[in-house]
Protein backbone atom coordinates (compact mmCIF):
# COMPACT_ATOMS: atom_id res chain seq x y z
CA UNK A 1 0.00 0.00 0.00
CA UNK A 2 1.87 3.10 -1.06
CA UNK A 3 0.47 6.30 -2.46
CA UNK A 4 0.83 7.85 -5.81
CA UNK A 5 3.46 10.22 -6.34
CA UNK A 6 3.21 13.88 -6.45
CA UNK A 7 3.87 14.01 -10.28
CA UNK A 8 0.78 11.57 -11.10
CA UNK A 9 -1.38 13.64 -8.93
CA UNK A 10 -0.77 17.14 -10.76
CA UNK A 11 -1.02 15.01 -13.62
CA UNK A 12 -4.01 13.35 -13.14
CA UNK A 13 -5.60 16.54 -11.62
CA UNK A 14 -4.56 18.52 -15.32
CA UNK A 15 -5.94 15.65 -17.44
CA UNK A 16 -9.32 15.83 -15.72
CA UNK A 17 -9.84 19.36 -15.80
CA UNK A 18 -8.64 19.11 -19.41
CA UNK A 19 -10.78 16.58 -20.37
CA UNK A 20 -13.56 18.58 -18.36
CA UNK A 21 -13.29 21.48 -20.03
CA UNK A 22 -13.27 19.46 -23.73
CA UNK A 23 -16.58 17.89 -22.78
CA UNK A 24 -17.99 21.37 -22.22
CA UNK A 25 -15.64 22.86 -25.39
CA UNK A 26 -18.61 25.37 -25.82
CA UNK A 27 -18.26 27.23 -22.70
CA UNK A 28 -14.82 28.18 -23.56
CA UNK A 29 -15.52 30.50 -26.66
CA UNK A 30 -18.22 32.48 -24.06
CA UNK A 31 -15.45 34.83 -22.21
CA UNK A 32 -14.42 35.46 -26.30
CA UNK A 33 -18.07 36.34 -27.33
CA UNK A 34 -18.53 38.53 -24.50
CA UNK A 35 -15.38 40.59 -24.53
CA UNK A 36 -16.18 40.40 -28.55
CA UNK A 37 -19.20 42.47 -27.75
CA UNK A 38 -17.82 44.62 -25.30
CA UNK A 39 -15.70 46.57 -27.80
CA UNK A 40 -17.89 46.09 -30.02
CA UNK A 41 -20.00 48.41 -27.87
CA UNK A 42 -17.37 51.28 -27.62
CA UNK A 43 -17.58 52.29 -31.19
CA UNK A 44 -21.47 52.74 -31.02
CA UNK A 45 -20.91 54.64 -28.19
CA UNK A 46 -17.79 56.91 -28.76
CA UNK A 47 -18.61 56.94 -32.52
CA UNK A 48 -16.42 55.36 -35.20
CA UNK A 49 -13.60 58.16 -35.42
CA UNK A 50 -10.34 55.54 -35.97
CA UNK A 51 -7.80 58.43 -34.31
CA UNK A 52 -10.21 58.57 -31.31
CA UNK A 53 -10.70 54.63 -30.93
CA UNK A 54 -6.92 54.32 -31.34
CA UNK A 55 -5.57 56.48 -28.52
CA UNK A 56 -7.63 53.92 -26.00
CA UNK A 57 -7.63 51.01 -28.08
CA UNK A 58 -5.68 48.69 -25.80
CA UNK A 59 -7.22 50.01 -22.39
CA UNK A 60 -10.70 49.09 -23.79
CA UNK A 61 -9.31 45.45 -24.64
CA UNK A 62 -7.49 45.31 -21.38
CA UNK A 63 -10.98 46.04 -19.44
CA UNK A 64 -12.97 44.13 -21.46
CA UNK A 65 -10.86 40.96 -21.15
CA UNK A 66 -10.58 41.44 -18.08
CA UNK A 67 -14.10 41.08 -17.02
CA UNK A 68 -14.52 38.85 -19.51
CA UNK A 69 -12.01 36.90 -16.82
CA UNK A 70 -13.72 38.13 -13.86
CA UNK A 71 -17.09 36.51 -14.86
CA UNK A 72 -15.66 33.30 -15.82
CA UNK A 73 -13.44 32.87 -12.50
CA UNK A 74 -16.66 31.98 -10.48
CA UNK A 75 -16.12 28.04 -12.79
CA UNK A 76 -13.13 27.65 -10.73
CA UNK A 77 -14.02 25.89 -7.93
CA UNK A 78 -17.59 26.07 -8.18
CA UNK A 79 -18.50 22.37 -9.78
CA UNK A 80 -15.60 20.97 -7.76
CA UNK A 81 -17.02 22.40 -4.59
CA UNK A 82 -20.90 21.34 -5.57
CA UNK A 83 -20.32 17.77 -6.19
CA UNK A 84 -17.47 17.15 -3.47
CA UNK A 85 -14.78 16.52 -5.68
CA UNK A 86 -12.87 19.96 -3.61
CA UNK A 87 -13.34 17.82 -0.50
CA UNK A 88 -11.10 14.55 -2.30
CA UNK A 89 -8.62 17.07 -3.18
CA UNK A 90 -7.95 18.73 0.35
CA UNK A 91 -7.98 15.27 1.59
CA UNK A 92 -5.62 13.75 -0.74
CA UNK A 93 -1.58 13.03 0.44
CA UNK A 94 -0.36 15.96 -1.50
CA UNK A 95 -0.08 19.06 -1.22
CA UNK A 96 -3.20 21.24 -1.96
CA UNK A 97 -1.21 24.39 -3.26
CA UNK A 98 0.55 22.57 -5.72
CA UNK A 99 -2.58 20.67 -6.78
CA UNK A 100 -4.71 24.07 -6.99
CA UNK A 101 -1.88 25.36 -9.01
CA UNK A 102 -2.66 22.69 -11.31
CA UNK A 103 -6.14 24.11 -11.41
CA UNK A 104 -5.04 27.30 -11.88
CA UNK A 105 -3.37 26.54 -14.91
CA UNK A 106 -6.12 24.75 -16.67
CA UNK A 107 -8.43 27.23 -15.61
CA UNK A 108 -6.19 30.06 -17.57
CA UNK A 109 -5.35 27.71 -20.37
CA UNK A 110 -9.15 27.35 -21.13
CA UNK A 111 -10.21 30.86 -20.10
CA UNK A 112 -7.48 33.17 -20.83
CA UNK A 113 -5.51 31.95 -23.52
CA UNK A 114 -8.60 31.86 -26.28
CA UNK A 115 -9.11 35.36 -24.90
CA UNK A 116 -5.10 36.15 -25.59
CA UNK A 117 -5.61 34.63 -29.36
CA UNK A 118 -9.06 36.61 -30.05
CA UNK A 119 -7.06 39.69 -28.45
CA UNK A 120 -5.27 41.06 -32.03
CA UNK A 121 -9.02 40.65 -33.24
CA UNK A 122 -10.39 42.91 -30.97
CA UNK A 123 -7.09 45.04 -31.20
CA UNK A 124 -7.86 45.37 -35.13
CA UNK A 125 -11.27 46.19 -34.35
CA UNK A 126 -10.48 49.40 -32.51
CA UNK A 127 -7.90 50.40 -34.79
CA UNK A 128 -4.51 50.16 -32.91
CA UNK A 129 -1.71 50.85 -34.12
CA UNK A 130 0.15 47.55 -35.57
CA UNK A 131 3.59 48.43 -33.87
CA UNK A 132 1.68 48.48 -29.91
CA UNK A 133 0.21 44.74 -30.50
CA UNK A 134 3.20 42.68 -29.81
CA UNK A 135 3.30 44.88 -26.53
CA UNK A 136 -0.08 44.02 -25.69
CA UNK A 137 0.28 40.86 -26.20
CA UNK A 138 3.67 40.29 -24.03
CA UNK A 139 1.23 42.51 -21.38
CA UNK A 140 -1.81 39.70 -21.80
CA UNK A 141 0.76 37.35 -21.73
CA UNK A 142 1.96 38.11 -18.07
CA UNK A 143 -1.09 39.92 -16.87
CA UNK A 144 -3.68 37.29 -17.59
CA UNK A 145 -1.93 34.73 -15.24
CA UNK A 146 -1.74 37.09 -13.01
CA UNK A 147 -5.40 37.95 -12.58
CA UNK A 148 -5.83 33.97 -12.56
CA UNK A 149 -3.94 33.59 -9.86
CA UNK A 150 -5.07 36.71 -7.93
CA UNK A 151 -8.70 35.48 -8.92
CA UNK A 152 -7.98 32.46 -7.43
CA UNK A 153 -7.67 33.66 -3.87
CA UNK A 154 -11.28 35.49 -3.84
CA UNK A 155 -12.95 32.51 -5.81
CA UNK A 156 -11.52 30.17 -2.97
CA UNK A 157 -13.02 32.87 -0.21
CA UNK A 158 -16.30 33.00 -1.63
CA UNK A 159 -16.54 29.30 -3.20
CA UNK A 160 -18.89 28.42 -0.07
CA UNK A 161 -21.78 30.67 -0.63
CA UNK A 162 -24.37 30.25 -2.53
CA UNK A 163 -24.79 33.45 -4.85
CA UNK A 164 -21.05 34.59 -4.68
CA UNK A 165 -21.09 36.49 -8.33
CA UNK A 166 -21.55 40.13 -7.34
CA UNK A 167 -19.31 39.98 -4.25
CA UNK A 168 -16.23 38.24 -6.35
CA UNK A 169 -16.20 40.96 -8.58
CA UNK A 170 -16.01 43.01 -5.59
CA UNK A 171 -13.48 41.71 -4.22
CA UNK A 172 -11.31 40.87 -7.10
CA UNK A 173 -11.83 44.25 -8.94
CA UNK A 174 -9.63 46.40 -6.48
CA UNK A 175 -7.09 43.26 -6.62
CA UNK A 176 -6.77 43.29 -10.44
CA UNK A 177 -5.91 47.75 -10.45
CA UNK A 178 -2.36 47.74 -10.60
CA UNK A 179 -1.94 44.89 -12.63
CA UNK A 180 -4.42 46.90 -15.19
CA UNK A 181 -2.31 50.25 -14.86
CA UNK A 182 1.26 48.52 -15.62
CA UNK A 183 -0.73 46.29 -18.21
CA UNK A 184 -2.27 49.30 -20.05
CA UNK A 185 0.80 51.52 -18.95
CA UNK A 186 3.22 49.45 -20.98
CA UNK A 187 0.62 49.78 -24.09
CA UNK A 188 0.32 53.41 -23.50
CA UNK A 189 4.53 53.96 -23.33
CA UNK A 190 4.75 51.68 -26.74
CA UNK A 191 1.53 53.75 -28.92
CA UNK A 192 4.27 57.31 -27.42
CA UNK A 193 7.59 55.98 -28.54
CA UNK A 194 8.64 55.61 -25.00
CA UNK A 195 10.92 52.83 -23.24
CA UNK A 196 8.24 50.33 -22.29
CA UNK A 197 10.30 47.50 -20.83
CA UNK A 198 9.75 48.65 -17.09
CA UNK A 199 5.98 48.10 -16.69
CA UNK A 200 6.41 44.95 -18.47
CA UNK A 201 8.90 43.75 -16.11
CA UNK A 202 7.25 44.57 -12.77
CA UNK A 203 4.26 42.74 -14.26
CA UNK A 204 6.98 39.72 -14.89
CA UNK A 205 8.34 40.61 -11.04
CA UNK A 206 4.41 40.19 -9.50
CA UNK A 207 3.36 36.88 -11.54
CA UNK A 208 6.85 35.38 -10.41
CA UNK A 209 5.61 36.76 -6.68
CA UNK A 210 1.72 35.27 -6.99
CA UNK A 211 3.03 32.08 -8.61
CA UNK A 212 4.45 31.28 -5.22
CA UNK A 213 2.19 32.67 -2.59
CA UNK A 214 -1.26 32.93 -4.32
CA UNK A 215 -1.73 29.05 -4.49
CA UNK A 216 -0.64 29.23 -0.71
CA UNK A 217 -3.32 31.51 -0.07
CA UNK A 218 -5.79 29.78 -2.22
CA UNK A 219 -5.26 26.39 -0.15
CA UNK A 220 -5.66 28.50 3.14
CA UNK A 221 -9.06 30.16 1.84
CA UNK A 222 -10.12 26.74 0.36
CA UNK A 223 -9.47 24.88 3.88
CA UNK A 224 -11.26 27.55 5.75
CA UNK A 225 -14.30 28.15 3.05
CA UNK A 226 -15.37 24.14 3.15
CA UNK A 227 -15.41 23.81 7.16
CA UNK B 1 -18.57 20.57 31.37
CA UNK B 2 -18.94 16.34 30.90
CA UNK B 3 -22.21 15.43 29.38
CA UNK B 4 -23.60 11.97 30.72
CA UNK B 5 -23.83 11.01 27.62
CA UNK B 6 -20.19 10.84 26.66
CA UNK B 7 -19.12 7.46 24.90
CA UNK B 8 -16.08 5.52 26.36
CA UNK B 9 -14.59 2.35 25.30
CA UNK B 10 -11.95 1.06 27.22
CA UNK B 11 -9.62 -0.15 26.09
CA UNK B 12 -10.86 -4.03 27.11
CA UNK B 13 -13.87 -3.30 25.34
CA UNK B 14 -12.52 -2.43 22.26
CA UNK B 15 -10.42 -5.84 22.36
CA UNK B 16 -12.72 -7.99 23.37
CA UNK B 17 -15.03 -6.28 20.07
CA UNK B 18 -12.20 -6.94 18.24
CA UNK B 19 -11.75 -10.74 19.17
CA UNK B 20 -15.52 -11.10 18.44
CA UNK B 21 -15.30 -9.76 15.04
CA UNK B 22 -12.66 -11.77 13.90
CA UNK B 23 -14.32 -14.65 15.51
CA UNK B 24 -17.05 -13.90 13.24
CA UNK B 25 -15.36 -13.50 10.07
CA UNK B 26 -13.14 -16.51 11.13
CA UNK B 27 -10.15 -14.66 11.50
CA UNK B 28 -8.14 -16.51 13.47
CA UNK B 29 -4.94 -15.71 12.14
CA UNK B 30 -4.41 -12.83 9.53
CA UNK B 31 -0.60 -13.25 8.32
CA UNK B 32 1.34 -9.57 8.01
CA UNK B 33 -1.61 -8.08 9.10
CA UNK B 34 -1.69 -5.87 12.61
CA UNK B 35 -4.58 -7.57 13.65
CA UNK B 36 -2.93 -11.00 14.61
CA UNK B 37 -0.99 -9.84 17.71
CA UNK B 38 -3.91 -8.44 19.61
CA UNK B 39 -2.46 -8.94 23.37
CA UNK B 40 0.95 -6.77 22.27
CA UNK B 41 -0.46 -4.60 19.81
CA UNK B 42 -1.71 -1.70 21.23
CA UNK B 43 -1.17 0.93 18.74
CA UNK B 44 -4.79 1.46 17.69
CA UNK B 45 -5.42 2.65 14.11
CA UNK B 46 -7.41 5.51 15.09
CA UNK B 47 -8.07 6.79 18.64
CA UNK B 48 -10.11 9.52 19.43
CA UNK B 49 -9.39 11.13 23.09
CA UNK B 50 -12.16 13.64 24.56
CA UNK B 51 -13.14 14.69 20.94
CA UNK B 52 -15.43 17.10 21.04
CA UNK B 53 -16.99 19.60 18.26
CA UNK B 54 -18.76 22.77 18.56
CA UNK B 55 -19.86 24.91 15.81
CA UNK B 56 -20.43 28.15 16.44
CA UNK B 57 -20.04 27.57 20.49
CA UNK B 58 -22.85 25.29 19.84
CA UNK B 59 -21.57 21.53 20.89
CA UNK B 60 -22.15 19.11 18.36
CA UNK B 61 -20.82 16.08 19.66
CA UNK B 62 -18.50 14.82 22.26
CA UNK B 63 -16.48 14.59 24.08
CA UNK B 64 -15.37 10.93 23.03
CA UNK B 65 -13.13 8.23 23.77
CA UNK B 66 -12.83 5.66 21.68
CA UNK B 67 -10.05 3.08 19.77
CA UNK B 68 -10.69 1.70 16.41
CA UNK B 69 -8.10 -1.47 16.16
CA UNK B 70 -6.91 -2.56 12.19
CA UNK B 71 -9.65 -5.71 11.14
CA UNK B 72 -12.57 -3.62 13.11
CA UNK B 73 -15.58 -2.44 11.55
CA UNK B 74 -17.50 0.09 13.86
CA UNK B 75 -20.91 1.21 13.79
CA UNK B 76 -21.46 4.78 14.43
CA UNK B 77 -25.60 4.93 15.59
CA UNK B 78 -27.34 8.39 16.32
CA UNK B 79 -30.34 10.12 14.97
CA UNK B 80 -30.41 12.87 12.30
CA UNK B 81 -28.88 16.08 13.41
CA UNK B 82 -26.57 13.64 15.98
CA UNK B 83 -23.71 14.78 14.79
CA UNK B 84 -22.29 11.72 12.56
CA UNK B 85 -21.83 13.35 9.33
CA UNK B 86 -19.68 16.27 11.32
CA UNK B 87 -17.18 13.17 13.32
CA UNK B 88 -16.45 11.60 10.11
CA UNK B 89 -15.29 15.13 8.67
CA UNK B 90 -13.86 15.92 11.84
CA UNK B 91 -11.81 12.20 11.80
CA UNK B 92 -10.80 12.66 7.97
CA UNK B 93 -9.17 16.17 9.34
CA UNK B 94 -11.47 17.76 7.10
CA UNK B 95 -12.76 19.75 10.08
CA UNK B 96 -10.70 20.86 13.14
CA UNK B 97 -11.69 19.17 16.56
CA UNK B 98 -12.85 21.86 19.04
CA UNK B 99 -11.23 19.85 21.82
CA UNK B 100 -9.42 16.61 22.44
CA UNK B 101 -7.03 14.76 19.74
CA UNK B 102 -7.30 12.41 16.85
CA UNK B 103 -4.25 9.94 17.06
CA UNK B 104 -3.79 7.95 13.84
CA UNK B 105 -1.88 4.94 13.85
CA UNK B 106 0.34 6.47 16.36
CA UNK B 107 0.51 10.32 15.41
CA UNK B 108 -1.71 13.11 16.18
CA UNK B 109 -3.79 13.87 13.06
CA UNK B 110 -4.09 17.58 11.98
CA UNK B 111 -5.14 19.55 9.45
CA UNK B 112 -2.18 20.77 8.49
CA UNK B 113 -0.80 17.07 7.94
CA UNK B 114 -3.79 15.00 6.70
CA UNK B 115 -2.91 11.55 6.11
CA UNK B 116 -3.29 9.21 3.02
CA UNK B 117 -4.44 6.59 5.00
CA UNK B 118 -8.16 7.84 5.06
CA UNK B 119 -10.84 7.61 2.86
CA UNK B 120 -14.11 9.34 3.26
CA UNK B 121 -17.19 8.20 1.50
CA UNK B 122 -19.54 11.54 2.21
CA UNK B 123 -22.73 12.33 1.15
CA UNK B 124 -21.30 13.96 -1.87
CA UNK B 125 -19.62 11.43 -3.57
CA UNK B 126 -16.88 13.53 -5.87
CA UNK B 127 -17.39 11.83 -9.00
CA UNK B 128 -17.84 14.02 -12.13
CA UNK B 129 -21.03 13.91 -13.68
CA UNK B 130 -19.24 14.73 -17.24
CA UNK B 131 -16.66 12.06 -17.28
CA UNK B 132 -17.17 8.00 -17.45
CA UNK B 133 -17.24 5.91 -14.38
CA UNK B 134 -13.43 4.69 -15.64
CA UNK B 135 -12.28 7.67 -15.74
CA UNK B 136 -13.21 8.86 -12.22
CA UNK B 137 -11.80 6.20 -10.81
CA UNK B 138 -8.50 6.90 -13.13
CA UNK B 139 -8.53 10.05 -11.52
CA UNK B 140 -8.72 8.78 -8.05
CA UNK B 141 -5.99 6.44 -8.52
CA UNK B 142 -3.45 9.51 -9.84
CA UNK B 143 -4.73 11.46 -7.11
CA UNK B 144 -4.56 8.90 -4.11
CA UNK B 145 -2.69 5.91 -5.33
CA UNK B 146 -3.91 2.47 -6.00
CA UNK B 147 -3.42 -0.76 -3.88
CA UNK B 148 -1.55 -3.10 -5.64
CA UNK B 149 -3.37 -6.38 -7.44
CA UNK B 150 -6.66 -4.33 -8.90
CA UNK B 151 -7.51 -1.96 -11.41
CA UNK B 152 -10.07 0.63 -11.97
CA UNK B 153 -11.79 -1.98 -14.64
CA UNK B 154 -11.51 -5.01 -11.97
CA UNK B 155 -12.80 -2.67 -9.07
CA UNK B 156 -15.91 -1.42 -11.28
CA UNK B 157 -16.36 -5.06 -11.98
CA UNK B 158 -16.32 -6.08 -8.30
CA UNK B 159 -19.04 -3.55 -7.33
CA UNK B 160 -21.19 -4.65 -9.99
CA UNK B 161 -21.08 -2.25 -12.44
CA UNK B 162 -19.02 -4.35 -15.52
CA UNK B 163 -20.26 -3.16 -18.80
CA UNK B 164 -20.52 0.13 -17.65
CA UNK B 165 -17.17 1.40 -17.83
CA UNK B 166 -17.96 4.71 -20.55
CA UNK B 167 -20.84 5.63 -19.40
CA UNK B 168 -20.75 9.16 -18.26
CA UNK B 169 -21.70 9.08 -14.76
CA UNK B 170 -24.20 11.58 -15.07
CA UNK B 171 -26.39 9.10 -17.05
CA UNK B 172 -25.92 6.43 -13.72
CA UNK B 173 -28.67 6.15 -11.16
CA UNK B 174 -28.24 7.27 -7.24
CA UNK B 175 -27.60 3.73 -6.61
CA UNK B 176 -25.15 3.43 -9.57
CA UNK B 177 -22.91 6.24 -8.87
CA UNK B 178 -22.79 5.04 -5.20
CA UNK B 179 -21.42 1.96 -6.00
CA UNK B 180 -18.69 4.15 -8.30
CA UNK B 181 -18.06 5.54 -5.21
CA UNK B 182 -17.59 2.36 -3.52
CA UNK B 183 -15.06 1.31 -6.16
CA UNK B 184 -12.92 3.92 -5.61
CA UNK B 185 -12.91 2.94 -1.81
CA UNK B 186 -11.44 -0.35 -3.70
CA UNK B 187 -8.78 1.01 -5.27
CA UNK B 188 -7.61 3.83 -3.34
CA UNK B 189 -4.44 2.75 -0.71
CA UNK B 190 -6.13 3.98 2.46
CA UNK B 191 -6.27 1.99 5.56
CA UNK B 192 -9.45 3.58 7.35
CA UNK B 193 -12.64 3.69 5.96
CA UNK B 194 -14.97 6.88 7.12
CA UNK B 195 -18.58 5.81 5.04
CA UNK B 196 -21.16 8.83 5.76
CA UNK B 197 -24.29 6.31 5.57
CA UNK B 198 -23.07 3.94 2.91
CA UNK B 199 -26.30 1.96 2.52
CA UNK B 200 -28.13 5.18 1.09
CA UNK B 201 -29.75 4.89 -2.16
CA UNK B 202 -28.77 0.95 -2.51
CA UNK B 203 -31.08 -2.19 -3.25
CA UNK B 204 -30.56 -5.44 -1.39
CA UNK B 205 -27.98 -6.01 -3.28
CA UNK B 206 -26.10 -3.23 -2.99
CA UNK B 207 -25.77 -3.64 1.14
CA UNK B 208 -25.40 -6.68 0.60
CA UNK B 209 -21.91 -5.34 -1.25
CA UNK B 210 -21.32 -2.72 1.08
CA UNK B 211 -21.23 -5.30 3.86
CA UNK B 212 -19.05 -7.92 1.73
CA UNK B 213 -16.78 -4.82 1.30
CA UNK B 214 -16.35 -4.17 4.50
CA UNK B 215 -15.56 -7.44 5.73
CA UNK B 216 -12.89 -7.72 3.00
CA UNK B 217 -11.84 -4.72 4.32
CA UNK B 218 -11.50 -5.73 7.71
CA UNK B 219 -9.66 -9.04 6.82
CA UNK B 220 -7.03 -7.39 4.91
CA UNK B 221 -5.98 -5.22 7.83
CA UNK B 222 -8.17 -2.30 7.34
CA UNK B 223 -10.61 -0.82 9.63
CA UNK B 224 -14.10 0.97 9.29
CA UNK B 225 -15.96 3.91 10.64
CA UNK B 226 -19.82 3.50 9.38
CA UNK B 227 -22.46 5.76 9.99
CA UNK B 228 -26.28 4.75 9.84
CA UNK B 229 -29.41 6.19 11.08
CA UNK B 230 -30.76 2.79 11.59
CA UNK B 231 -32.47 2.52 9.33
CA UNK B 232 -30.32 -0.20 7.37
CA UNK B 233 -28.45 -2.61 9.80
CA UNK B 234 -25.72 -5.05 9.48
CA UNK B 235 -27.42 -7.92 7.78
CA UNK B 236 -24.19 -10.52 9.10
CA UNK B 237 -23.01 -10.41 12.25
CA UNK B 238 -23.16 -7.89 15.01
CA UNK B 239 -20.08 -4.87 14.50
CA UNK B 240 -19.19 -2.51 17.53
CA UNK B 241 -21.48 -0.12 17.90
CA UNK B 242 -20.71 3.48 18.90
CA UNK B 243 -24.20 5.59 20.16
CA UNK B 244 -23.64 9.42 19.16
CA UNK B 245 -25.87 11.36 20.87
CA UNK B 246 -25.94 15.50 20.67
CA UNK B 247 -24.45 17.03 22.87
CA UNK B 248 -26.95 19.58 23.06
Amino acid sequence: MKPGTLGAACLAVIRRDLTLSWRRRGDALNPVLFALVVVTLFPFALGPEPNQLARIAAGIVFVAILIAGVLALDSMFRSDCDDGALEQLVLSPHPLPLLLACKILVHWTTTALPLIVAAPLLAEMLHLQHAVLPVLLAALALATPLLSLLGAVCVALTVGMRRSGMLLALLVLPLYVPVLIFAAGACDAAQAGLPYLAPLLWLGAALVLALVLAPLACAAALRISIT
Amino acid sequence: MRPACASRFLHRDAADARKAWRDRAGLASIPGSMATSPDHDPIPLLEARGLAFARNDEPVFGPLDFRLFAGEVVLIEGDNGAGKTTLLKVLSGLLEPGAGEIVLNGEPLTLARLSHQVALLGHLTGLKGDLTALENLRFATGLGGMRPGITPSLALGSVGLEGYEDVPVRQLSAGQRKRVALARLLLVPAALWLLDEPYANLDRGGIDLVNRLLDDHARRGGAALVTSHGAYAFTSGTPRRLPLRSAA
